[in-house]
């Protein structure tokens, strides 16, 4: 009698957390998810249009390979992403919660800018962007800085501080395009659009070359100095355990303000190419949420910088390719939204079973019930 | 006599392969206050924990009022009126006293402020607490807070009251304050267990002293009837031979002399208090004593990770001659003054390893600061970790292991091995059996014992004594941030360091009854 009433109540299924998965099966797992994710899209394209799903995902990837063109952009928006990707990498796995990215970006670019606008006619272009590369990495230092050093001497809580920071950096930007534009319309036009001073010069004919050349070397070099240097080791062990770290004699506060400059830093670099190798202006919406989409490539790739070009490509294409199916087929923005968002859904929600098992009910207790 | 309060009938509790509680058997009137008496890991709290539904026990009985009864869940404990008061509070920090003790109860209709407050106000006049319900608990005085957990138990009825060493964390005059109203809840007829490690205060409150020893009930005596050194054998038990080995010490030279040591803690207590002593070379220091007294703040002081009020710590380095103060030194600059100290800490995966690295990483934490490149240099950690994985048979699939997959004895031969591995002066020890099977236990020793023959200064706190008298030169014993004593271990009788363990000076405020 106990023994059938205690089956009764014995749950469908119940999860374990996994110890091990092989590489190969932890990437089935994703690519299933993907598919998953194509066919629910798919669903929800027949359901609010009558479009064929085939014909929008060839077009979703024609948005990002169709021509030269947009190859190019994509590579120069997949550039950017990692590039902040990149910047804020060491400060999560330092477990220093950097949502400030967007901000320290706008500063860069903001810097970059106003050397632009002052400077312009006064230093030879070459000279001008060193001046704008050593002040907007200055700008993302400082604002990556401040709170790092409330962090570390008395404890706030560098998630709010951080995020807090990105409003004020907007503020900021909205304030000096108040003072630059004259008019009023508080839309910084293309600055020095005759001379192209302070911006980065075309690379084989190729305007963005330079970002994503700039790009890659930081990728490889980030790669290496969070693997192989000293210092890589150091924020490991500060992310994993902040008493190990003190036990071992390691400076803490050290530590974390020495992380947040580089984080910052490259934030600031950011900033840099997006005003002078990309956009050659300044608004409010420069960073375009890619501080805070940062965040997910970064966890996504387990803050493996190599990984990171992966999963930064797979975002923009996304989101290239959302918004290429938006135009063409005259549907809604908020379409392709929808279809990102379903994607980056089963992608996340994928991991949960990377990292844990379901066991169903054997059949053997079954059978012996 | 009327039947028990409450009454455990052989009980029994296993944990894996520990047995936490073996057919132990005790009951507890109404109208009487019982302490529960025994070392660390006696059992004594897992055996509360049955009794307020957290445990389920494998074996055994439970009678309440003369029935027995089944308690599946804390719930159930509250059904029959048995409220416990934890070691560690369990109260939400941003809400009020009133809004603490009302939480989880399903009373019907709203939350009304104005009756709780008059229950509170009621139930504090009865037994004399003094508490404000409308204040937030972040902003409350340990003892304050546990006013809230007293008057939540009662606030729901509870007969029987467990009081989980509810002194350890109060002045002398608070814990006189608490005496006083937990009398007055025994002449109400509230049957009371309290947990303690303190024999004065056993004596002085209770009405009956139950002991256990090793998770197994040694028995219950009446108060009136007894006296501190047959409560200490009790306790303690009777010496058991463990063939530990230990030599002699070889020209034993002063190496680490700690002098006038006091620390406060975070909430300004003072954990250390005075305490000085010497640690020779060539010798093992045990300290021995309850746990939390200190011990753990002690080695953090010495390893110059504790803040000290007052105090000195010298250190005679034996290859300069010259003697060094370590006070206000950080652990990198203690380093850098040559002195080679190792420490095993108690935490060993929260501070001693990382437990996510790989064993070869984590022979790095302390060398890899080495050589002026930026980068790490993974060879010479590497082949510390085969040599150590090989001469102290670590069990683990290879040396690219994360060493929190491997086992706890694994995981301490590889803490151990990496201290001792950067040829230590000094060696301090943690509770460094903890958790260990036999075998392993006694790999440690031998470690530590060819530690202490090459010349090094070693401190091994320990909290089996059996171990530490076998084991150590010399054994100290600390008792609430004092040394109570150091004698000599060849001759050190047990219940003689049970005695000096549980003794307090300047505890003794409740004296007058």
């Amino acid at each position: 009698m106990k023994t059938t009433e205690k089956h009764l109540h014995e749950p469908l299924f119940h999860i374990t957390r996994r110890t091990d998965i092989s590489a190969a099966k932890a990437w089935m797992i994703r690519l299933l998810a993907i598919l998953a994710a194509l066919i629910v899209c798919a669903l929800v394209i027949v359901t609010i249009t009558d479009y064929n799903p085939l014909q929008v995902y060839v077009k979703m990837f024609e948005g990002s390979f169709s021509s030269e063109r947009k190859i190019m952009m994509l590579l120069q928006n997949i550039a950017m992403l990692l590039c902040i990707s990149l910047a804020v990498t060491p400060a999560f796995k330092m477990r220093f919660w950097n949502l400030g990215a967007e901000g320290q970006v706008l500063v860069g670019g903001l810097a970059s800018a106003a050397c632009m606008f002052y400077a312009g006619d006064s230093m030879p272009s070459p000279l001008l962007i060193l001046v704008m590369l050593v002040t907007s990495i200055l700008s993302g230092v400082i604002w990556g800085l401040i709170p790092a050093f409330f962090k570390s001497f008395w404890g706030t809580n560098e998630s709010l501080f951080t995020l807090m920071m990105n409003y004020v950096a907007m503020q900021l930007v909205a304030f000096c395009i108040m003072v630059w534009v004259p008019s009023g319309s508080n839309v910084m036009g293309i600055i020095n659009q005759n001379s192209q001073s302070g911006w980065l010069p075309e690379l084989f004919g190729q305007k963005y070359l330079i970002n994503i050349l700039i790009v890659a070397v930081l990728t490889v070099v980030m790669f290496v100095y969070l693997k192989y240097s000293k210092q890589g080791y150091e924020i490991a062990v500060v992310g994993e355990s902040e008493n190990t770290a003190r036990y071992v004699g390691i400076n803490v506060k050290k530590v974390i303000m020495r992380t947040m400059v580089i984080s910052g830093g490259i934030c600031g670099l950011a900033g840099f190419l997006l005003v002078s190798g990309t956009n050659h202006t300044v608004s409010k919406e420069l960073a375009g949420g890619m501080g805070f989409t940062a965040i997910m490539v970064s966890w996504l790739a387990k803050f493996n910088p190599l990984m990171m070009v992966l999963t930064s490509f797979l975002i923009v294409f996304l989101q290239r390719g959302a918004s290429e199916i938006a135009t063409a087929f005259r549907l809604n923005e908020s379409v392709s939204d929808i279809l990102t968002g379903i994607i980056i859904f089963f992608i996340i929600g994928c991991e949960f079973f990377i990292n844990y098992k379901i066991n169903k009910k054997s059949k053997k207790k079954e059978a012996v019930a | 006599m009327a039947a028990a309060a409450i009454e455990l009938k052989n009980i029994t509790k296993t944990f894996g392969s520990v047995v936490a509680n073996k057919n132990v058997s005790l009951s507890v009137y109404g109208g009487e206050i019982l302490s529960l008496l025994g070392e660390n890991g006696s059992g004594k709290t897992t055996l509360m924990n049955m009794i307020s539904g957290i445990y389920y026990p494998d074996e055994g009985q439970i009678f309440i009022g003369g029935e027995e009864v089944v308690i599946r869940s804390p719930k159930d404990a509250f059904d029959y009126k048995i409220g416990m008061i934890h070691q560690h509070f369990k109260l939400i920090d941003v809400f009020s006293a009133a809004e603490n003790i009302v939480l989880g109860l399903k009373e019907k209709g709203r939350y009304d402020v104005k009756k709780v407050t008059a229950r509170v106000a009621e139930i504090s006049e009865k037994y004399g607490f003094e508490l404000d319900p409308g204040k937030k608990i972040y902003e409350m005085s340990v003892s304050e807070k546990q006013t809230v957990e007293i008057i939540k138990v009662l606030y729901r009825g509870a007969d029987i009251l467990i009081l989980d060493e509810p002194t350890a964390v109060l002045t002398p005059q608070e814990t006189q304050k608490l005496f006083a109203i937990l009398r007055r809840m025994r002449d109400d007829g509230k049957a009371i267990i309290i947990i303690t490690h303190k024999l004065h205060e056993v004596l002085s409150l209770s009405d009956r002293v139950a002991v256990l020893r090793k998770g197994e009930y040694i028995g219950t005596v009446n108060t009136a009837e007894t006296n501190e050194s047959e409560l200490t054998e009790m306790m303690v038990g009777k010496k058991i031979s463990l063939n530990i080995t230990r030599s002699e010490p070889k020209d034993p030279q002063d190496r680490l002399e700690v002098k006038d040591l006091d620390c406060v803690n975070r909430e300004g207590v003072k954990v250390l208090d005075h305490v000085s002593f010497t640690a020779r070379s060539g010798e093992i220091l045990g300290i021995a004593g309850i746990a939390g007294s200190g011990q753990r703040e002690l080695l953090e002081a010495i390893a110059g990770l504790q803040h000290i009020e007052n105090g000195s710590l010298l250190y005679h380095n034996p290859k300069t001659g010259s003697t060094d103060e370590l006070r206000g030194k950080t652990p990198l600059q203690i380093r850098e003054l040559g002195v080679r100290l190792s420490f095993v800490p108690e935490d060993r995966l929260g501070m001693g390893l990382v437990g996510n690295m790989d064993i070869v990483d984590n022979m790095m934490l302390r060398s890899y600061r080495k050589g002026k490149s930026i980068f790490l240099e993974r060879k010479a950690p590497k082949n510390l970790a085969d040599t150590i994985i090989e001469q102290l048979e670590v069990v683990t699939p290879s040396a690219e292991t994360p060493v929190r997959k491997l086992s706890g004895g694994n995981v301490q031969k590889v803490l151990v091995g990496r201290e001792i591995a950067a040829a230590p002066t000094v060696l301090m020890a943690a509770y460094p059996v903890r958790g260990l099977d036999i075998n392993s236990s006694y790999a440690i020793y031998n470690l530590l014992n060819s530690q202490k023959e090459n010349g090094v200064a070693v401190i091994f706190v320990g909290e089996d004594l059996d171990v530490l008298i076998e084991l150590c030169d010399r054994i100290m014993v600390i008792g609430s941030g004092k040394i109570t004593g150091i004698v000599e271990g060849r001759n050190a009788d047990k219940s003689e360091i049970g005695l000096m363990m549980t003794k307090t000076q300047g505890g003794n405020a409740d004296e007058n009854n």
